[in-house]
């Protein structure tokens, strides 16, 4: 075993002997492993066992991870525990890692974390890190060699001291019809400098509503080149400063080391904290994410690519086994008949007997399974001590430690069996269905918030409860529960999840079914077509048309999207507080906040609300007396509409010098500088062309009325008249309106001269 | 030969004012005392393209260009001039010259071009993929000597020159995203699916479309056709291809697409054979059904041609790249004027007069006829045919065209004085323009000027 074990770790990595003996001396590698993965893709697997724990190719995955480290010359490793962190700590204890030379590993525990961001705080607090370190979580398997990545991180960072972390990424290209990869993790998209390696955008929760990648312009202003990748993949291995803790703790609303930190760090230009891709070619490196990538990288240990972490070579706890040809691993003391058949790319565990008939192929049989006669298992994993009984059918499922499966029970493919369940005689588990000895949990986090925001204490309740009552509760369940699954059954069907059903071929074990491909191939049609429409539409309005509305069409979708919410959102609140008589001061407090959320000028919002206020205008009912046009007499004749009754522009204007004799002073705390004004006169000019034509006829006399007010100033109206000058003869038919307006607000002023 | 050449020579370039005028389109505009359209004709003649079709804007000018071209290319090239209406834009005037084109393929190339990149090489590319279009794509021209000049500053305050951003596939052959003119101030949006298709995609932003294409005829003539709002061939059609390369619109009559339309059991076979001859590209991968079974998706193919960095490539289409072009070929790029260097590097005509103590530089040019008085300093500029230069003279990066007429004492720095014109005694000129005839009258001094005849 020794010697095994030593080839191994010198084939992982002759990485020790070239780095740099100084540096190696001055500064041990340290590395931190996140023993919780903070999402709940592998329950109900992970209600009863973390995530860590569970056996990749009959060895526990932190296994894999854990030799890996230690191959690749890290000294000190923190593993952080978090759900069922006692099992994590006992099994540890139990094993080899505490006693081995050179590499310590060292446990950290806490219960009330729920995401990688609070952990890293943790950490942090601990003062444990002193130098670069790695950050990984426990359900990687690699065998790259760390040396170039972490003298490429060195030298950066020597050069640039705001170089804080490198990404180990590898070339997978995301198949383009299902946008996943071969892990079934969403595509990725990734701007990256061709020369420096640095990292400049990405997308991994790829919205698939959005067509487009939008690169920021500043972004090409200052690198000519740039490569946009669709074919990597984030192997989740990062090289980190110690910088990268601290940060964690001044942005305490960092949660996903994703989502959060790396998209927080490329977007703040203040700082000007960099992130750079190191990419592997020939090694391996890949994270289990969810049942799919369970099964490819499972796949992947059985047909060597993770050489020396493979079933035959001894690198941690593993049991003696085999290799035979055709890829077949077997442990000792199995029992086989003469009629079983094992196929190829399999693994047979210690001590598992198999009946007759029975055939297996690309799977994997745990330890002390007994598998009867005529069974029928086809890529699946069979986990320890499972009882199948004669004449099952299995393929691509998993299934837990102590499981039994009656005589003639069928597992449809996608099928996850939780520890201990018992499945009924003849019954036939349906595809993708989960079933677990535990109820599901009702609680339904919001959204996103379950991503990082679960498998925390409330999970170690449940295991707890489960453990104790195990004995009850199997009896308990077996009576009430027994028509689910079959006569003799023990467990729960969980339901999945809402919006979950369509989605849930994506990430179990079994292979893509090939109408969802073709499905998927025509949506992606589709969707293409969308894509080409609105791009034509685009740019038709973007180059053709002449260069007074090119500034308009200059506005990205986004932030056009933005501003139409906020002025929504705008108009929501102001309508409430005409309805709820609000205090101006308060509904002042409520844009304000609103104008912070959205990142709005004061020119927006004095739009906004200004555009509130019309629109009140108009809705407000014309029901008052007729002929009020003389509270306002204007000197200036109007060009009166056709189409407008005198009487009721007449109302209408009423309405509207109302309302902004009202509401004048929130108009006010809007209007700065004399900018504002004038986006005030242009929204009025906007409106009046399109959303509301009934005061497209009372022009003048409202601006009249503004200028009253003294909202807007002459100055706003005469350069607002100055700018409209050179325009085209259709966008000036408001200045014709208000000539005679303008013309005596010019010898005004001239006389005040 | 299966190709048609189209040389765009353009008309009288607004921008370009008060250099050209009715007299002098802007295809005619010297370059080291060459017309600027000449250095086309040359490279289509060097890649033993002889059938050509020059399309100028307005009759006077096509006028002009037709009588140049008759004169000068007599017996080597067969040109044909064709006249459309101004400000066509380069896509109208594909439109109109539409009945002329019959090859499978044409050859678009921009007449203000200045460049020794063979257009063989450009339409070998456009074969090799069998493309609807093939862009050429050269490296953003260093615009400058007059760093400390207006324009230069401005450009260096700005994003220093930015034309396109061009997104290709990692062999660099095909073009996958192209953004000019108002878009470069947007930020860029790259669509997905194409990403998807290709897996990578390198954006650059340092790269520029240089204006010569190689269309499929039908292609191009369908666009035209089907889109009659479209004006230029950069910031309409090529777009267009460009965007549509995965979900294309065009039925192309063509050998390839057209198997593929028309497809029954037969042909599929000779397509996946085809296909099979070379790795397929994306385009292909991408047609293909979800299980690889026969195309299912037109896709069409736009390729680029890198011109490589030593390659000279750059359009004369404003008053600083008409300064720069002119110091760069008696300059750098000296192989493309055609004439002999002499020992100090600058190219005297004999018949040309120097009087005593007058210097002229290397990377000089003086034209035919011309005198020069005493105690003159000539340096980076081009002197034309038949000027009268007086004594005390300094001309410094300047451009002086024919017959121009300058008195003592003048001092001419970074300014392009067009023929005929007349500089009286002690005149002083900065960063100037001094259009077709201009008289400026004794002792005056401009800087960044434009000066020109009152228009009639």
């Amino acid at each position: 075993m020794g010697a095994q074990k030593k080839r191994a770790a010198a084939a992982a990595a002759a990485a020790r002997v070239s780095e740099d003996p100084d540096d190696l001396a001055r500064q041990p590698l340290q590395a931190i492993l996140l023993a919780d993965s903070f999402t709940t893709k592998f329950r109900p697997i992970t209600l009863e066992r973390p995530k860590v724990l569970l056996p990749l190719v009959n060895v526990p995955m932190i296994n894999y991870t854990l030799a890996w480290l230690e191959a690749a010359g890290v000294a000190e490793v923190f593993v952080f525990c978090c759900a069922h962190s006692k099992q994590v700590i006992d099994y540890l204890e139990n094993s080899e890692w505490f006693s081995q030379p050179n590499f310590t590993v060292k446990t950290i525990e806490s219960h009330n974390i729920i995401s990688a961001g609070d952990a890293l705080r943790l950490i942090y607090e601990q003062n444990v890190i002193h130098g670069d370190f790695v950050l990984i979580s426990g359900d990687t398997v690699s065998n790259m060699s760390l040396t170039q990545a972490l003298q490429e991180h060195k030298e950066r960072k020597k050069k640039d001291n705001n170089a804080v972390m490198t990404m180990i990424i590898k070339k997978s290209k995301p198949s383009p019809i299902t946008r996943q990869s071969r892990l079934g993790t969403d595509e990725l998209f990734m701007a990256i400098d061709p020369n420096t390696k640095q990292l400049l955008y990405y997308e991994d929760k790829a919205d698939h509503s959005k067509g487009t990648i939008c690169l920021d312009k500043m972004l090409l202003a200052e690198n000519p080149s740039i490569s946009l990748h669709n074919d990597k993949q984030d192997c989740y291995i990062d090289i980190c400063s110690p910088e990268v803790l601290s940060l964690f703790t001044d942005n305490f609303d960092y949660q996903h080391l994703r989502r959060h930190f790396v998209k927080g760090l490329l977007l703040d230009d203040i700082m000007g904290y960099k992130i750079f891709t190191h990419e592997i070619h020939s090694s391996y490196a890949a994270r289990i994410d969810n049942y799919r990538s369970y099964d490819i990288v499972s796949k992947d240990i059985i047909q060597r690519w993770t050489y020396p972490y493979v079933p035959d070579v001894k690198f941690c706890g593993n049991r003696a086994t085999k290799l035979e040809r055709r890829g077949m691993y077997r442990a000792l003391e199995i029992e086989q008949s003469r009629s079983a058949q094992v196929g190829s790319f399999t693994v047979i565990g210690y001590g598992t007997k198999i009946g007759s008939n029975s055939k297996i192929s690309d799977s994997v049989i745990g330890e002390g399974c007994t598998i009867g006669s005529n069974v029928l298992i086809e890529g699946s994993y069979i986990w320890d001590n499972v009882i199948i009984e004669d004449g099952c059918e299995l393929r691509h499922v998993i299934v837990c430690d102590g499981v039994i499966m009656k005589a003639g029970a069928v597992l449809k493919p996608g099928v996850v069996l939780s520890f201990k369940v018992v499945i009924g005689e003849r019954f036939v588990v349906p595809a993708y269905s989960k079933v677990s000895l535990l109820q599901q949990p009702t609680v339904h986090d919001s959204d996103e918030e379950l991503e990082y925001a679960d498998n925390s204490s409330g999970t170690v309740e449940f295991s707890c409860t489960a453990d104790q009552s195990n004995g009850e509760m199997t009896s308990e369940s077996s009576e009430a529960h027994k028509p689910k699954l079959g006569t003799g059954g023990v467990g729960y069907i969980w339901s999945i999840c809402e919006g979950g059903q369509e989605e849930e071929w994506r990430h179990s074990v079994a292979p893509i079914p090939e109408d969802k491909l073709t499905e998927l191939s025509e949506a992606m049609d589709d969707d293409q077509e969308l894509v080409t429409q609105d791009r034509t539409a685009l740019s038709t309005s973007g180059e053709l048309i002449s260069d007074s509305n090119a500034s308009e069409g200059d506005d990205n979708e986004d932030s056009k999207d933005d501003s139409v919410y906020f002025e929504k959102e705008v108009e929501a609140t102001f309508l409430r507080a005409v309805e709820e008589n609000v205090k101006v001061d308060h509904v002042i407090l409520e844009v304000n906040s609103l104008r912070l959320s959205y990142n709005m000028t004061s020119a927006d919002c004095a739009g906004a609300v200004f555009y509130s206020m019309m629109k009140l205008a108009i809705k407000t009912p014309h029901s008052s007396a007729i002929g009020l046009l003389t509270l306002y007499p204007s000197p200036f004749s109007m060009v009166a509409s056709n189409a407008y009754p005198i009487y009721l522009s007449g109302e209408l204007q009423q309405n509207t010098a109302n309302i902004i004799t009202t509401w004048q002073k929130l108009l006010k705390s809007y209007l700065l500088e004399i900018d504002e004004e004038i986006e005030i006169i242009l929204k009025f000019e906007e409106m009046c062309l399109e959303s509301a034509k009934e005061f497209s006829p009372l022009f003048a006399r409202i601006l009249h009325i503004l200028y009253d007010k003294d909202i807007l100033q002459e100055d706003a109206i005469l350069r607002w008249a100055d700018e409209k000058e050179g325009a085209d003869e259709s966008d000036k038919v408001f200045v014709r309106q208000s000539e005679k307006f303008i013309q005596w607000l010019r010898e005004a002023s001239e006389e005040e001269d | 030969m299966d190709f048609q050449v189209v040389v765009l020579a353009g008309g009288t370039s607004k921008k370009l004012v008060p250099l050209v005028s009715k007299e002098v389109p802007k295809a005619l505009l010297p370059v080291a005392n060459r017309p600027v359209l000449s250095y086309v004709l040359e490279q289509l003649e060097l890649s033993n393209i002889k059938d050509l079709i020059v399309v100028v804007e307005g009759a006077d000018a096509a006028l002009c260009v037709g009588g140049w071209i008759s004169a000068a290319y007599v017996d080597r090239l067969h040109v044909e001039v064709a006249t459309v209406p101004e400000d066509v834009g380069t896509a109208g005037a594909l439109r109109a010259i539409a009945h002329h084109l019959t090859a499978k393929d044409v050859l678009v190339v921009s007449g203000d071009l200045v460049s020794d990149v063979p257009p063989g090489a450009v339409t070998a590319a456009h074969r090799r993929h069998d493309a609807v279009v093939t862009a050429m794509i050269c490296s953003v021209p260093v615009s400058g000597l007059s760093e400390a000049g207006s324009s230069g500053a401005k450009d260096k305050t700005k994003k220093p020159g930015r034309y396109n951003i061009i997104g290709m596939d990692p062999t660099k052959q095909f073009l996958l995203h192209i953004a000019t003119g108002a878009e470069l101030e947007k930020d860029t949006r790259i669509r997905k699916s194409i990403l998807r298709a290709v897996g990578q995609m390198d954006i650059r932003a340092d790269l520029m479309d240089a204006h010569m294409y190689a269309f499929n005829r039908s292609v191009l003539q369908e666009v035209l056709d089907q889109k009659d709002k479209f004006q230029s061939l950069k910031q309409d059609v090529l777009p267009y291809l460009v965007r549509s390369q995965l979900k294309s619109e065009i039925l192309i009559n063509g050998a390839p697409q057209g198997q593929q339309a028309k497809e029954n059991g037969n042909d599929k076979v000779s397509y996946r054979i085809l296909a099979n001859a070379s790795t397929p590209s994306f385009h292909e991968l991408y047609a293909l059904g979800p299980n690889g079974s026969a195309p299912v998706r037109r896709t069409h193919k736009c390729c680029v041609y890198i011109a490589s960095n030593s390659k000279y490539c750059v359009r004369l289409n404003s008053i600083q790249a008409f300064m720069d072009i002119n110091r760069d070929v008696i300059g750098e790029a000296n192989h493309l004027s055609g004439y002999n260097f002499s020992a100090q590097n600058n190219i005297i005509h004999p018949s040309a007069e120097l009087g005593s103590k007058t210097t002229v530089g290397p990377h000089c040019m003086l034209g035919e006829g011309s005198q020069m008085g005493d105690k003159c300093s000539v340096k980076r500029s081009v002197i034309g045919r038949h000027c009268r230069i007086g004594s005390n003279v300094k001309v410094v990066n300047s451009v002086v065209m024919n017959h121009v007429t300058i008195g003592d004492g003048c001092s001419i720095q970074g300014s392009v004085i067009c023929s005929n014109a007349q500089l009286q005694e002690r005149v002083a000129l900065k960063d100037c323009q001094v259009g077709l005839g201009y008289v400026v009258s004794a002792g005056c001094e401009y800087k960044g000027e434009s000066l020109a005849r009152k228009e009639k």
